[in-house]
């Protein structure tokens, strides 16, 4: 089974909304496929018919072999999904949730009690796994929504925009499980807003928009394509910042732009702008309190695709 | 998150074949598994159970001691006992009504997508509410004939009637519960379940023989009073407790069951089968 996920033309419509208007892409075993959209894209949608929780209109899916239709049993048995909502009963304790899907995966009553003490230490909910769920906070309900996905060991797991609304600190955490998941030979389908995201997780991204896919490559292959990245730099010293925007200037080829708090900010093409902007400025003895290379905004990698930007106001919320 | 603790925890092995339970009866084991979820979730939202409790309670004090005086010749113990079987019979119907505000909660809060993307049979949630509501309706039994016992009823019956008596009416919810479920998979909100049933069951308990006797009705209510399925619970609920002929209203009660389950059980699963 070379491919852990297949899809094939799928087509979804919500009376006359066109939800997906024929999709494809696939993912590799043990791989991290990173779904990129704006709202309204279409990856919920996807996401829900790759579950079998949504059938498609049109087009064909398999996960692990197994068709997403005709073999929703199959599937279920090697799928875990993560909603934006998290799927779990308020009035249960975040262990007693835990356990219930365990037996649900007929697990025995003891080995189900053991794998939910295992996920809630792994997702540090250890001390709150007897409380009930309606007495989370946000990112604890999502943890526990993520490890309650978990408990059957899927060999496919989906994401569907597990960052969103959480804070820096646990955006990494989370990072952190989808990294470990894969290190066991899981494959990994996620979807984003987030750029840097996808960039930092997935080994193939695919970019769907109105339904449709507008890019599939590596995240290297993708940020060739978007071209330009931005380097930030701010000089420690500001009666060095004329200093500084001239090598700006000489290495990305346009003046960058002065922000009223003494940051340079250019658009640049590639890595290699990076360290001769270092060499550059070590040599003209210019000191930085900041220097950074970032990642094009979702909306620009739309615009540069597809001509126009994310627009995301006159989207409905198909997904 | 606890990143280092992944390699054994994560796993996308499959599950260890010594952890596992057999396939046979996997339907019931996971009914009852999800039975359980919706009895602890019950038991820990005590609101969720005022319709068992507080309001039999409440209706049973309520008519005795203000129509009491008035009905059964100013015997309130007479009143009593006429109302008991009554009340027990709305109390019960309206029982029924919960399920499908429940169902329709788990729908929209999203648990219903977990389920269906575990390996379980699709009727598995729906049987398992089922089944937990069996628990809720022998409750309604249970304080209804208690705080009636408290206020001075006294069964005039074995207690195999007795028994008999709760049995008919908790089958009699089972039935009338479908039609909540239809309700609850048909509508968007949990509130507009509510609204909607009360509509259905608030008619059918009040035109019935539940409060007073029918002879007192006007004859077009007469005629309601007498297909109402409600007022043959009542009527076989007062020949099991308190002795006299029940075949013809325990057949009548039956009858309606079985076009209860057929007519609601296809309707029932097939919003069940769009919505879920």
């Amino acid at each position: 089974m070379e491919y852990a996920i297949e899809a094939e033309g799928l087509v979804r419509r919500f009376g006359p909304t066109v939800a997906l208007a024929g999709i494809d892409f696939t993912a590799h075993q043990g791989s991290v496929l990173g779904v990129l959209g704006p709202n309204g894209a279409g990856k919920t949608t996807a996401i829900r018919i790759l579950a079998t929780l949504l059938a498609p209109d049109a087009g064909s899916a398999r996960i692990g072999g197994f068709d997403v239709v005709r073999q929703a049993a199959g599937v279920r048995r090697i799928v875990g999904l993560t909603g934006q909502y998290a799927s779990v009963d308020e009035a249960l304790t975040g262990r007693e949730n835990l356990i219930m899907i365990g037996q649900l995966l007929d697990l025995s009553g003891r080995a189900a009690r053991a794998r939910a003490a295992e996920l809630l230490d792994w997702f540090e909910l250890t001390e709150a796994g007897d409380r009930p769920v309606r007495t989370y906070s946000g990112g604890m309900r999502r943890r526990l929504d993520l490890a309650a996905s978990l408990v059957g060991r899927p060999a496919v797991v989906f994401l569907d925009e597990p960052t969103t609304g959480l804070d820096p600190s646990k955006r990494e955490g989370m990072w952190g499980v989808v990294r470990a998941l894969v290190a066991d030979g899981a494959t990994v389908l996620l979807t984003t807003q987030y750029l840097d995201e996808a960039d930092s997780l997935a080994d193939d991204i695919v970019v769907i928009d109105h339904g449709r896919v507008i890019a599939h490559d590596t995240p290297d292959g993708l940020k060739r394509v978007v071209g330009t990245q931005t380097l930030t730099v701010r000089p420690t010293d500001p009666a060095q910042i004329p200093g500084a925007a001239e090598i700006l200037h000489a290495v990305a080829g346009s003046a960058p732009t002065r922000n009223g708090r003494g940051l340079l900010i250019v658009p640049v093409s590639g890595e290699a702008a990076l360290q001769e902007t270092v060499r550059r400025l070590a040599g003209a003895g210019i000191a930085v309190t900041e220097l950074s290379l970032s990642l094009p905004s979702l909306d620009e990698v739309f615009f540069t695709l597809t001509g126009h930007g994310t627009d995301q106001t006159d989207l409905k919320e198909a997904a | 998150m606890n990143v280092h603790a992944s390699t054994t925890v994560a796993g996308a092995l499959p599950l260890a074949a010594s952890g596992t339970r057999p396939r046979r009866g996997r339907l019931m084991r996971h009914s009852l598994v999800l039975a359980k979820r919706s009895l602890i979730s019950m038991l820990r939202t005590p609101e969720a159970l005022i319709d068992v409790t507080l309001q039999p309670i409440i209706f049973l004090l309520m008519f005795t001691y203000i129509f009491g005086g008035a009905v059964a010749h100013g015997s309130r113990h007479d009143y009593l006992q006429f109302l008991l079987p009554g009340i027990l019979a709305q109390a019960i119907a309206t029982g029924g009504v919960a399920i499908g505000v429940n169902l329709n909660n788990d729908v929209t809060k999203g648990i219903f997508d977990r389920f269906r993307s575990l390996p379980i049979a699709r009727s598995a949630p729906l049987i398992g509410a089922v089944l937990a509501d069996v628990v809720r309706y022998a409750i309604v039994c249970t304080v209804t004939l208690a705080f009636g016992y408290v206020l001075g009823f006294r069964a005039r019956t074995s207690v195999l009637d007795v028994l008999a008596a709760c049995l008919l009416a908790i089958s009699f919810a089972l039935c009338l519960c479908w039609a909540s479920v239809f309700v609850g998979m048909l509508v968007r909100t949990s509130g507009s379940v509510q609204g909607i049933m009360a509509l259905v069951v608030l008619p059918l308990s009040f035109g019935s023989n539940t409060f007073v006797p029918t002879h007192t009705m006007p004859g077009w209510l007469q005629a309601f009073v007498k297909v109402n399925p409600l007022t043959h619970l009542v009527g076989a609920m007062r020949g099991l407790l308190l002795g006299g002929a029940v075949a013809s209203d325990v057949l009548w009660t039956l009858m309606w069951m079985a076009t209860l389950l057929v007519v609601f059980v296809p309707l029932a699963l097939r919003a069940y089968r769009r919505r879920v």
